[in-house]
């Protein structure tokens, strides 16, 4: 019951025009996001962030916007993926496999609205799942103390390489650097500088932002240039939508397979280590298991084929916000990016959140079923709108991109060894890419660098120097065990899962957070 | 290979990180494991990791040829340049430069890339600076 009136306050909140103008604002952006190939979700919010912080929105109408792109991109995925077997963003890759050949058959604008509805269910649900599984979890985290905190963050940067990860030294090594950059600045606790060499730039510690923006949207600008990508993504001979509306009994046979995909997709979303991709990786394979065994329909077509992973991915993006919010620790690239946004705007997520700032969970709660309203009514009707951003040449769009992303910076540090340190960063981030160095934890491990060691020397003062804290409760050991499990599985089971992922896989695109 | 020379740099990294790590100086207000403690354990994650790479070493990934390389080096330089012009000759014009750059280099026709430079300059002129009133370099036009 409290919940319910919580919420009710959180669409008080919402529902200004300024607000609703953001949430539509933030929908349209980032379906075009979402849409074209390079720019994932990820890479949008992060480009957008230094935008909003010095258009100077309070922190609720930020977080709308931002959270508006992040839902947004995650429905523009699939555009790409129908009509042109190239995914927009990792997670919508299985929608390759029947949205495809459906568009072939020349039922694309069918595969389109059905995913558009599918999209819109899981995400519907997996946003209900959070209003009722975040303040559970807040309840749980009321608990830890900074010994249990400590093994916490431990524990997402352990499972953060996924159960599909093939080489955990790479992602464990990323996240030692992201940590290693978190750490350079002013100590929190003492004031001493660390790691600034006597440059006075660094005294105040490296910017998130200038990092995220620089490892995502930068280095995805030179990979570009590496290729020589430079034409349109999409022709404009090859893009029949036809027909929009399918017809009642298709949407009827998916209903039960958007069912599933959401729990799946939402169970993914919520546990560390998995995150959108996986979600809709295993909503489409248990769907084919369940209703085509002997494999006759799916991946020739089969509507269901399309409905499933959409509703998983979608579902996952709303999993992913409850131990974002509710701990403040992030499980994907996307969510990591989120709580980029929180930081910037002074607030730190987990469970006091929940108690201090009501008004900015609920408020973005209540703004994300909004969105979820305005993205269903933008994507059926428009998507041929969508669609036309496909033909603009990528030799155009990715300086844009570029020089976007000097502007949010540039405006709001006004310093030009930041932005060189941002180029810095894009450079470094594509060399990482090329040796399969994952991004994420990198970003992750600047972003919750100081807070962890906050927590380690703080359970280090409470037990006097004692190391043993750190396993003298229940809740801490348990946290230990499924941080251990998260990190050695993946080298056994790894190998294989990605092997499966990659059999699946149309092409050579998109490949950054999720 | 390519793994091998990345964990012999991942190690002196690591290596370097623990001096740096061991020079940072006491404070007389120092709770029990001080400001050291955090980053050498850092600096052994990236060690231990490092270590890791040599021994094991991934598949080689498709480095580009010398041509994309060098394209890529260029891009960086021309950004780095971008950045110190900045402050100097101002957003409007430094943006020209560096986008009909890049376009040009993703395979735009010289002329055609220097319209879209000028567009995209103007284009987030009037939409960052004079709608959303963001702050953007002056410089020489003092705009």
């Amino acid at each position: 019951m409290e919940t319910l009136a919580n919420l009710a306050d959180g669409f008080a909140i919402a529902l200004t025009w300024q607000n609703l103008l953001l949430a539509l604002m933030g929908c349209f952006l980032g379906t075009l996001m979402g849409a074209l190939p390079g720019l994932g979700p990820a890479n949008g919010v992060a480009i957008l962030i230094p935008i909003a912080f010095s258009m100077g929105l309070g922190p609720t109408p930020s977080l709308i916007l931002l959270t508006s792109v992040y839902y947004g991109a995650m429905y523009g995925g699939r555009i790409s993926s129908i009509l042109l077997n190239i995914p927009g963003d990792e997670p919508a890759m299985m929608t390759c496999l029947d949205g495809y050949p459906m568009a072939q058959k020349g039922m694309a604008g069918e595969a389109l609205t059905l995913s558009g509805i599918a999209s819109f269910v899981g995400a519907f649900f997996a946003t209900c799942g959070l209003v009722m599984l975040a303040p559970q979890l807040v309840k749980i985290a009321l608990l830890f103390g900074p010994a249990e905190y400590f093994v916490l963050f431990t524990l997402a940067f352990a499972t953060l390489g996924g159960i599909s990860s093939t080489n955990q030294a790479k992602s464990a090594f990323a996240a030692a650097l992201g940590l290693g950059i978190a750490m350079i600045g002013a100590d929190s606790q003492t004031g001493t500088q660390r790691f600034t060499f006597g440059e006075i730039h660094l005294y105040d510690g490296i910017d998130f932002l200038i990092a995220i923006v620089g490892l995502f949207a930068l280095s995805e600008v030179f990979i570009f240039l590496e290729h020589h990508r430079g034409g349109a993504v999409g022709t404009s001979g090859g893009m029949k939508i036809g027909r929009l509306i399918p017809d009642f009994g298709m949407v009827k046979r998916c209903i039960p397979t958007m069912g599933r995909g959401t729990i799946i997709g939402f169970i993914s979303g919520v546990l560390p280590g998995a995150g959108a991709s996986l979600g809709s990786f295993l909503a489409y394979s248990l769907e084919r298991s369940a209703v085509d065994s002997k494999n006759e329909t799916f991946g020739k077509g089969d509507p269901r084929g399309v409905a499933a992973p959409e509703a998983g991915n979608n579902a996952a993006s709303g999993g992913a916000l409850v131990p974002m919010l509710a701990l403040g620790v992030p499980g994907s690239g996307t969510t990591a990016v989120l709580l980029a946004v929180l930081l910037q705007l002074n607030i730190t997520p987990g469970p006091l959140l929940f108690q201090n700032n009501p008004d900015v969970v609920w408020g973005l709660i209540a703004a994300l079923f909004i969105g979820n309203f305005m993205l269903l009514a933008l994507n059926i009707p428009m998507v041929g709108l969508f669609t036309r951003v496909l033909l603009v040449p990528t030799r155009i769009l990715m300086p844009v991109v570029a020089m976007i992303s000097f502007v949010g910076i540039y405006s709001i540090t006004n310093s030009t060894f930041d932005v060189m340190l941002m180029v810095g960063f894009g450079l470094v981030g594509w060399v990482l890419r090329k040796l399969d160095v994952p991004m994420v934890p990198i970003i992750l491990g600047i972003l919750l660098g100081n807070e962890m060691e906050v927590n380690m020397r703080r359970a280090m003062t409470i037990s006097d120097g004692d190391w043993s804290i750190f396993v003298g409760s229940p809740l801490a050991i348990i946290l230990w065990i499924i941080a251990i499990t998260g990190f050695v599985l993946p080298m056994f089971l790894g190998r294989a899962m990605r092997r499966r992922m990659e059999a699946n896989r149309p092409a050579d695109e998109a490949k950054i957070g999720d | 290979m390519s793994d091998r020379l990345f964990g012999v740099f991942g190690l002196a990294l690591g290596a370097f990180y623990i001096w740096a790590a061991s020079i940072i100086p006491t404070s007389f207000m120092t709770d029990v494991v001080g400001p050291r403690a955090f980053p050498y354990i850092v600096g052994g994650v990236i060690l231990i990791c490092s270590a890791v790479f040599i021994l094991k070493p991934d598949a080689e990934p498709d480095w580009p040829g010398m041509h994309s390389f060098a394209e890529i080096l260029f891009a960086g330089a021309v950004m780095f340049l971008y950045a110190w012009a900045l402050p100097e000759l101002g957003f409007l014009i430094s943006t020209i430069f560096a986008t009909a750059y890049l376009t040009w280099r993703l395979g735009t026709q010289p002329l055609w890339a220097l319209v879209t430079g000028v567009l995209t300059s103007v284009g987030i002129y009037v939409v960052f600076k004079l709608i959303l009133g963001l702050s953007l370099a002056s410089g020489l036009l003092g705009l």
